[in-house]
């Protein structure tokens, strides 16, 4: 078997313009590789400028093809309920918690005589979502409260939390009077009584 | 009068020479490139010519068959990892991801359907899957055989059991039963506070346009993962093709790596 010629001395900066030719690679002195080779027959491009190019668009196709993938896991149109819709007249409730939007909406519509934070009468919308952990509690009308079944949290009608792993109240949704004279509920604007957003004249509607 | 001689060779069994006629065909000789294992050289060529085999070196230290050293966690996990894949196909024939049919079909599958047992194989499964690969990843790290030059299988080990935590959650969802609502609803709302990514996590604030926030609850990624703001059809359909599709595919493909890496770093390490 022959020996193994010595390897030729390669210079990165071949290297990092993807030239496989060994012929070429011992060939070409660094100042030729720094610009368009000379010795390529290519019109408008040397072989390593236009590999630099076909290189960049290709890595920006790539990466566009990857956002777009992203892209696709968020449509345009989900079939959830709207954050926003009128549950009807203040006079279709009494005292208490109503659950008739609790299923569909999201929602406990509760009208009390004297609000914790507000001190009136009217409504709030609270909503069924535990501030622990995310699940839906249960309203049980014999001991007026919310208890939630997967760790035990229990809240006021109000919506403060007393007993059970849950940090803070239940928040509340928007709710205003509709030009219709309908109540309208507004999920998409929350408020959280341990920021003070209680307060706020459409975290309740007065009536 | 010559006494006429005849040489009798002894008649070889009949099972022996149908074998002997087997092997000569040309089919035969297609598929199996090499004599029968009788020595060393064909019991290595056996190894290597064979697509499945060669996943398996030629040669294992004594040590690595003993039980009471390897536990047989590794190979447990692969066999369970198979029965999953065979029980989870059969599964999939009667399975519909739709909040309409879902949990029905899973009642099926024990009342409605041949050898209902079947759901209770995966399921079992399942669960003895992920013992064994907690049991697998003790016993690798109390015989120090996460040590160079083993330690990027070991790292590739960890997605493994990452990936099988999340194929045991992912699965989870599927019987759509209140258990898996409430479950995934709690188990996706860390999600949440995932930083930049999640709407309620650290940095998440900072990626704004102004007043608009680029990081809410319909664009975050539990939205990805859910495909919507709470758990509902989306993410029944998302978790199910994540379950039978994504997930087996990455963890199949670390698999061959993983086995790969055992033979490439030396073998089964040996006691020290």
């Amino acid at each position: 078997m022959a020996p193994r010629p010595a390897a030729p001395a390669i210079n990165p900066a071949d290297l990092a313009g993807k030239v496989t030719s060994p012929a070429a690679t011992v060939a070409k002195k660094p100042a030729a590789a720094a610009g368009a080779a000379a010795d390529d027959s290519s019109p408008l491009f040397g072989r390593r400028v236009w590999l630099g190019v076909a290189w960049t668009a290709f890595s920006a196709a790539s990466a566009a093809a990857l956002a777009a993938t992203g892209r696709f896991m968020y449509p345009n149109l989900i079939n959830e309920p709207p954050s926003q819709f009128k549950i009807g007249l203040p006079d279709d409730y009494g005292l208490g918690v109503d659950e008739r939007f609790k299923e569909t909406m999201g929602v406990w519509i509760v009208r009390t005589a004297d609000d914790v934070a507000q001190h009136a009468s009217g409504f709030y919308a609270l909503l069924v979502t535990c501030t622990h952990l995310g699940c839906t509690p249960n309203y049980l009308s014999a001991e007026s409260k919310f208890k939630c079944p997967c760790h035990g949290s229990g809240f006021r009608t109000s919506g403060i939390n007393f007993e059970g792993p849950a940090p803070r109240p239940l928040e509340r949704a928007r709710i205003v009077l509709a030009d219709d004279g309908q109540i309208l509920v507004d999920k998409s604007r929350k408020f959280q009584f341990e920021l003070g957003q209680w307060e706020d004249p459409e975290a309740f509607l007065k009536a | 009068m010559a006494v006429e001689t005849k040489t009798v060779q002894p008649q070889e069994p009949a099972l022996t020479r149908f074998w002997n006629s087997l092997t000569e065909t040309q089919v035969w000789k297609s598929v199996f490139r090499h004599n029968r294992p009788d020595n060393d050289r064909n019991r290595v060529l056996v190894m290597l010519s064979n697509v499945f085999l060669h996943m398996h070196p030629v040669r294992i230290r004594k040590s690595g068959v003993k039980l009471r050293y390897t536990w047989c966690m590794g190979g447990l996990s692969f066999f369970l990892f198979l029965v999953l894949t065979f029980t989870g196909l059969l599964l999939m024939f009667y399975y519909r991801p739709t909040l309409e049919y879902a949990y029905s079909d899973i009642v099926g599958l024990r009342e409605h359907v041949p050898l209902g047992i079947m759901r209770e194989m995966h399921r079992w499964g399942a669960h003895a899957m992920v013992i064994t690969v907690w049991l697998h990843m003790f016993r690798v790290f109390m015989t120090g055989s996460y040590k160079p030059p083993r330690e990027f299988n070991w790292s590739v080990g960890v997605v493994m059991l990452v990936l099988t935590l999340l194929l045991s959650f992912t699965g989870y969802l599927l019987p759509w039963d209140q258990l898996a609502i409430w479950a995934i609803t709690v188990g996706s709302n860390m999600a949440r506070a995932t930083p930049f990514l999640g709407y309620e996590g650290p940095g998440a604030q900072l990626l704004a346009l102004g007043d608009v926030k680029l990081v809410h609850a319909g664009s975050d990624v539990r939205f990805a993962l859910l495909g919507g703001t709470f758990v509902g059809e989306g993410a029944l359909l998302r978790f199910y093709v994540l379950h039978c599709v994504g997930l087996p595919l990455g963890i199949a493909v670390l698999m061959a790596v993983h086995f790969w890496r055992v033979r490439k770093d030396g073998g089964i390490s040996g006691p020290m």
